[in-house]
């Protein structure tokens, strides 16, 4: 199948970035418009019948999610954008807000009035300096035009205001409870749900958390409506997703498509196969929390139901492929470096675990490996399953326990000396 | 320091939030900005303004990454070698470009120019190798672009902004580190 670019509408029109051009070519603003003549509950129906699911990683029912948030609420509302993009393997958001920001922002100001939201933070990464650039003259576009400020659109009733917040580097702050610690301006550490966000979130205000490409994608669907989504993707996955493919392939890049695309799909025909004229060992489908599949699952359609049956996950969109000669204990000790450096100390099983887990990968990855490391390391992340008080422990565990369910052989071979023979990863950052 | 040289920007920042600690992450960026790295005047500052316990704000501070405690070169060169990025070979990458600064990892080169360090995902995966210098990207590495973009920073500083994630097909000499 063919690229479909819903999201990525700069790939067809030139300098979508500038206001001027998102008006006469994309009919900007025109869907804000209209639902500023609809009430809340009928946003939320339009883009609950779309079936948009939520494109950061759980894969939620968007339009069900904006349904949590209470109705007829004195104070602030609040929507939180996360565009904390750190997910290894996923760059989709990255590419948006530098070339397509005001499609976002259309979308930020729609979602914004379904959950009868007050304000808007963009809580995006601190490396992203361009993309929050592009972002902030989007949104001063979006007030001096009327959009944004008191009277959102003329409407005296609706009022709005988006502000970027930056954060500083730490994957954490993904997880939304963390974002919102982050955002108050404490440790980004999770919190304990319930309460979830919608009741009690930024300031114990109800919030929602979105992600980019989850908002990018309303204005369009409010233009068209639901059964327009309905076209592509799956019964329970509509619409498109950004694919970000990266590793062992001959084109890595961004594919937007269906998501009843396949990994074979995706993978051979859109990213042009397996570079250096190897074979594929393994692939992660979302990221790198999604634990590793093989060649046995390449028909597999791309959408988050299908991979969940598979025992893994859609999760960001992240697709990272491996060539043959990809050993797996590196793999995993590559990932397990990352989770213990971005563990944020708060639950034990994920500090201590991660710990662990790196110790005993860095044993075989330097020729230490003693007799048992392969079964301890087995052990410790099977401690973790289960016990890490949010997903990055988890994580962390499925990472390592995925990889050695299909090559346990490659962690078997270190020991009696047996070193990496290619660059041996350095340890986690020194510096902090 | 910060309050006399952007006394309107720290006010602007402290608008947006209905508590003034909220402002801490984005005033931190300012300070580090404004004395160069995060130091104790900094950190109390910081402190002051939003009327915070310079405990408080120096914890913070350092559970993220692109905060500075120690002085730093004029461009901080943050290198990629997660997994995604290493699998291309953006470990050897970077071990090249540690031989062109003729530094190690995490130090300042003697002329005050440079600060290098590898650093986890930046969201540019499919254009490894990839740095960041003062947080702009540079994709596509290789050590002849290292080598060039060095001299450049040395010459002409840093050139102007734009977007990335220009992907390229890869070629025989794509890097690979294996």
């Amino acid at each position: 199948m063919e690229q479909l670019y819903l999201i990525c509408r700069h790939r067809e029109v030139p300098n979508l970035h500038q206001y001027e051009t998102y008006i006469q070519k994309e009919q900007g603003y025109q869907a804000l418009q209209q639902v500023l003549k609809l009430s809340r509950d009928e946003v939320i129906d339009i883009v609950k019948a779309s079936g948009l699911r939520g494109r950061g990683g759980a894969g939620f029912p968007t339009g069900l999610k904006w349904s949590f948030m209470p109705k007829n609420v004195q104070g602030p509302v609040y929507l939180v954008i996360n565009c904390a993009e750190g997910e290894p393997g996923t760059f989709g958001n990255h590419e948006i807000i530098e070339n397509n920001p005001h499609q976002l922002i259309e979308g930020i100001i729609i979602g914004c009035y379904a959950i009868g939201a007050t304000a808007a933070y963009i809580y995006h990464r601190g490396e992203f300096k361009y993309g929050a650039e592009m972002m902030q003259r989007a949104v001063d576009e979006a007030y001096k035009q009327g959009w944004l400020g008191k009277k959102v659109g003329g409407r005296e009733d609706v009022s709005l205001d988006i502000y970027l917040h930056p954060e500083a580097s730490a994957y954490i702050c993904g997880e939304e409870t963390a974002q919102l610690n982050s955002i108050e301006g404490y440790l980004g550490q999770p919190r304990l749900k319930p309460p979830f966000p919608a009741q009690s979130g930024l300031w114990k205000r109800p919030t929602t958390v979105n992600n980019v490409e989850t908002l990018a994608h309303v204005p369009a669907i409010i233009r068209n409506g639901p059964a327009w989504f309905r076209q592509w993707g799956t019964e329970k996955s509509p619409g498109t997703r950004v694919y970000c493919v990266s590793g062992h392939v001959m084109r890595p890049g961004n594919y937007e498509l269906p998501m009843n695309v396949t990994a074979r799909e995706l993978i051979f025909e859109h990213a042009g196969g397996i570079w250096k004229g190897r074979g594929l060992k393994g692939f992660i489908p979302g990221g790198v929390s999604a634990p590793i599949l093989t060649n046995d699952h390449l028909d597999l359609p791309l959408d988050y139901d299908s991979l969940a049956g598979a025992g893994s996950m859609g999760g960001s969109g992240g697709v990272i492929v491996m060539d043959d000669q990809t050993d797996m204990a590196w793999l995993a000790k590559k990932m397990v470096d990352f989770y213990s450096h971005e563990s944020c100390g708060k639950c034990s099983p994920c500090r201590e675990g991660t710990w662990w887990q790196k110790n005993l990968l860095d044993r075989m990855m330097t020729g230490l490996a003693r007799s048992g490391d392969v079964e301890m390391l087995e052990m410790v992340s099977e401690q973790m399953a289960g016990t890490c008080f949010c997903p990055l422990g988890e994580s962390s565990q499925m990472v390592v326990l995925g990889a050695m369910k299909y090559f346990r052989s490659d962690f078997e071979r270190y020991g009696q000396g047996k070193a990496y023979d290619g660059v041996i990863p350095m340890s986690a950052i020194e510096h902090h | 320091m910060l309050l006399e040289q952007r006394r309107e920007k720290v006010e602007e920042i402290l608008s947006h939030y209905p508590q003034k600690r909220a402002a801490l992450m984005p005033m931190l960026y300012e300070a580090q900005e404004v004395y160069g790295y995060l130091t104790e005047e900094a950190i109390r500052e910081v402190a002051a303004i939003l009327e915070l316990d310079p405990t408080e704000v120096y914890s913070v501070s350092e559970f993220y990454s692109l905060y500075y405690h120690k002085p730093t070169g004029k461009y901080i060169i943050r290198f990629c070698t997660d997994m995604p990025c290493a699998l291309v070979g953006a470990e050897h990458a970077y071990q090249q470009l540690l031989n062109l600064l003729g530094l190690k990892n995490g130090e300042t080169s003697a002329d005050g120019l440079f600060t290098v360090e590898h650093c986890v995902c930046l969201a540019a995966c499919a254009t490894a190798p990839v740095l960041q210098v003062n947080r702009q990207f540079f994709e596509n590495m290789t050590e002849a672009k290292m080598r060039e973009l060095l001299e450049t920073l040395r010459t002409s500083g840093l050139p102007e902004d734009g977007p990335v994630m220009k992907f390229q097909p890869r070629t025989a000499d794509t890097p690979t580190g294996f």
